[in-house]
């Protein structure tokens, strides 16, 4: 990739993690870690890869997302919020009373929203839905959609994996973020779905391993994913919980708790400093 | 007596011939030969998709393809589709109010053989409890053809229930003009004592028990609920200013179905009698159709009992 691009997209993905703290921050509550791990591939989606106007967000011929692990929420709206779907302002009113922002993406409330989740597991199977639909009907629009890897502890993202392989839809494009943690401890001591590369190969995909912070490889699996026929793509994105913010990362309890003001300002501070390095 | 047809045959000859009109797909879950949907599948293999014995992945799957505009049925055992997928129903397809018909067939107690695991008597109130969601419970052949044309037409999601076992086509015969409309009951009789409001496979035998009413010089009215929500609360208001006292009659637990719909809408307007017929808080069990109907007082001599019972609560 470009450097100028890099660093264009390593701008807009820091924007992305100040977008998540305010609004966690805002809200008092809500998910920074799962959030801030899929921020650079949240970017390089709606900013790189996906077929998608922010004027016209119902469009017929859209590709199509899907966020599964619906807890991050913060991340898409911050992304959708930067790519001009809705005012930036409009991320510090996430969760509150008549807010377009609910605690999981509410498709009929959020401009952009193409899947209501929340519910782990039924989001993927919504995208095998939407990349069926379009194949039936000779559509060329693609369906994206990012999974958690605690997520996949859920019986029914199998039964999904088991259906796109079986309908052979290569139209659909499945993130893992394997940031490691889930509520309870490391994915590994709670109830441990690895290995998930030979677990997807044995359902029939193509798998693509890659890290998550870096848009060469995120650009190179996107592209290659296009490429596969007669099977879905899952991209397992080796990511860091928690990315950008210094206490954040890698640290279980910021799954699920939103910063209070001296650790919200720190927070700021550390992707400010980043900010600076990009300039 | 009327031709007798159970209405799952009327569920997969009505996708079969509706699918020529519209354009819509199905799915199912491994039950394609019972379920019926095997007449669409055979009619139209390139709109039929196997999700294999995984309905919650097969609810989800219908969401996402409602999601992209296009109408879909996702089909099961009531068990499998209302009891197994309920979370997947709600938060998939009810919160986002997306058109899915979701069809339960082989519901309650006349699975017969396959007992209690198989016979979901609870279906219709747990499709009840969800925001927006039309809960469809069709009395024979003729209106349950009708419910999933409705059902096509109707924007937001519906769920269907069909019976497995034949039950006489009495619609056409006792309403000659019928039109199916959802969320309007249909008058099979009037009647001045007593007003029974039966939904599914038991409308027939609310419609037996008039008769032997009748025989006692009882007046009952009858009244074929095919719509349990939204409930047609006007028509079950004006039969209990009419006649003063109700039954309900559902092949389903009392718990959350017909009977309690009705009872909530009458005790927030206009309180009545209401004796309820229904499985009794129980589970099903194995055995012929008619010797289970008999244990569980699912029988015509019962509501007609119960009547009476109504009539004498009368003030």
């Amino acid at each position: 990739m470009d450097t100028n691009k890099k660093l264009e997209l390593a701008r807009i993905a820091n924007n992305v993690r100040i977008g998540v703290i305010e609004g966690v921050y805002s809200a008092g509550c809500g998910h920074p870690g799962g959030s801030l791990s899929m921020a650079d591939v949240m970017t390089y989606l709606y900013f790189e890869e996906l077929n998608v106007d922010p004027k016209n967000p119902k469009a017929e011929g859209r590709d199509r997302f899907v966020l599964s692990k619906g807890h991050t929420a913060p991340v898409l709206y911050a992304t959708l919020a930067e790519r001009g779907y809705f005012p930036k302002e409009e991320l510090k009113t996430l969760r509150k009373t008549d807010s377009r922002l609910q605690g999981h993406p509410d498709m009929k409330g959020t401009p952009g929203v193409d899947m209501t989740t929340g519910s782990l597991g039924l989001g993927f199977s919504a995208a095998c839905g939407m990349a069926l639909s379009g194949k039936v009907d000779n559509k060329s629009y693609r369906v994206y959609t990012v999974l958690g890897d605690g997520e996949s502890e859920e019986g029914q993202v199998w039964e999904a994996a088991m259906f796109a392989a079986h309908y052979k839809l290569d139209n659909l494009v499945a993130v893992l973020d394997w940031n490691g943690l889930q509520i309870d401890g490391p994915i590994t001591e709670v109830m441990n779905p690895t290995p998930h590369d030979e677990k997807f190969r044995a359902f029939g995909w193509n798998v693509i391993s890659i890290n998550a912070h870096d848009f060469d490889e995120i650009e190179a699996a996107f592209r290659a994913a296009k490429e596969v026929k007669g099977k879905p793509t899952v991209i397992i994105a080796k990511s860091v919980k928690g990315k950008g913010v210094s206490y954040m990362e890698n640290a279980c309890e910021w799954h699920g708790q939103a910063p209070k003001e001296d650790l919200y300002k720190v927070a700021i501070a550390d992707l400010e400093k980043i900010a600076e390095s990009l300039k | 007596m009327a031709d007798k047809k159970a209405t799952r045959e009327s569920y997969g000859a009505a996708l079969a011939e509706l699918g020529e009109k519209y354009d819509f797909l199905v799915l199912d879950a491994d039950l394609a030969a019972a379920t019926k949907t095997g007449m669409f599948k055979k009619k139209f293999p390139e709109r039929f998709f196997d999700c294999g014995i995984a309905e919650g992945n097969m609810i989800s799957v219908a969401a996402g393809i409602a999601a992209t505009g296009k109408k879909v049925f996702a089909t099961s055992f009531a068990m499998f589709a209302a009891g197994r997928a309920y979370e997947q129903i709600r938060n998939s397809i009810g919160y986002p109010h997306l058109n899915v018909n979701i069809v339960g067939t082989h519901a309650s107690i006349t699975v017969g053989e396959d007992g209690a695991t198989h016979q979901c008597n609870e279906d219709l109130a747990l499709m009840r409890t969800i925001p927006g969601m039309s809960v469809i419970c069709p009395a024979d052949a003729t209106e349950a053809y009708a419910a999933v044309e409705a059902a096509l037409n109707h924007d937001g999601p519906c769920y269907l229930r069909f019976g497995r076992f034949a039950v006489p086509n009495l619609t056409p015969e006792l309403v000659p003009d019928y039109k199916f409309e959802l969320g309007k009951g249909v008058t099979y009789r009037e009647g001045t004592d007593v007003t029974i409001v039966a939904t599914g496979y038991m409308a027939h035998l609310a419609v037996e028990a008039a008769d032997m009413l009748a025989a006692e010089g009882i007046s009952a009215g009858v009244i074929n609920i095919h719509t349990i929500k939204p409930l047609d609360t006007e028509l079950i208001l004006n039969a209990a200013k009419k006649t003063g006292a109700i039954v309900t009659a559902e092949e389903h637990t009392i718990v959350g179905g017909l009977g309690a719909a009705v009872c909530e809408a009458l005790s927030e307007s206009y309180p009545v009698p209401v004796l309820r017929v229904g499985v009794e808080d129980k589970y099903g069990k194995s055995g012929k159709v008619p010797e289970l109907l008999e244990l569980y007082g699912l029988t015509a001599a019962n509501i007609a009992a119960k009547a009476k019972a109504a009539i004498a609560l009368k003030r």
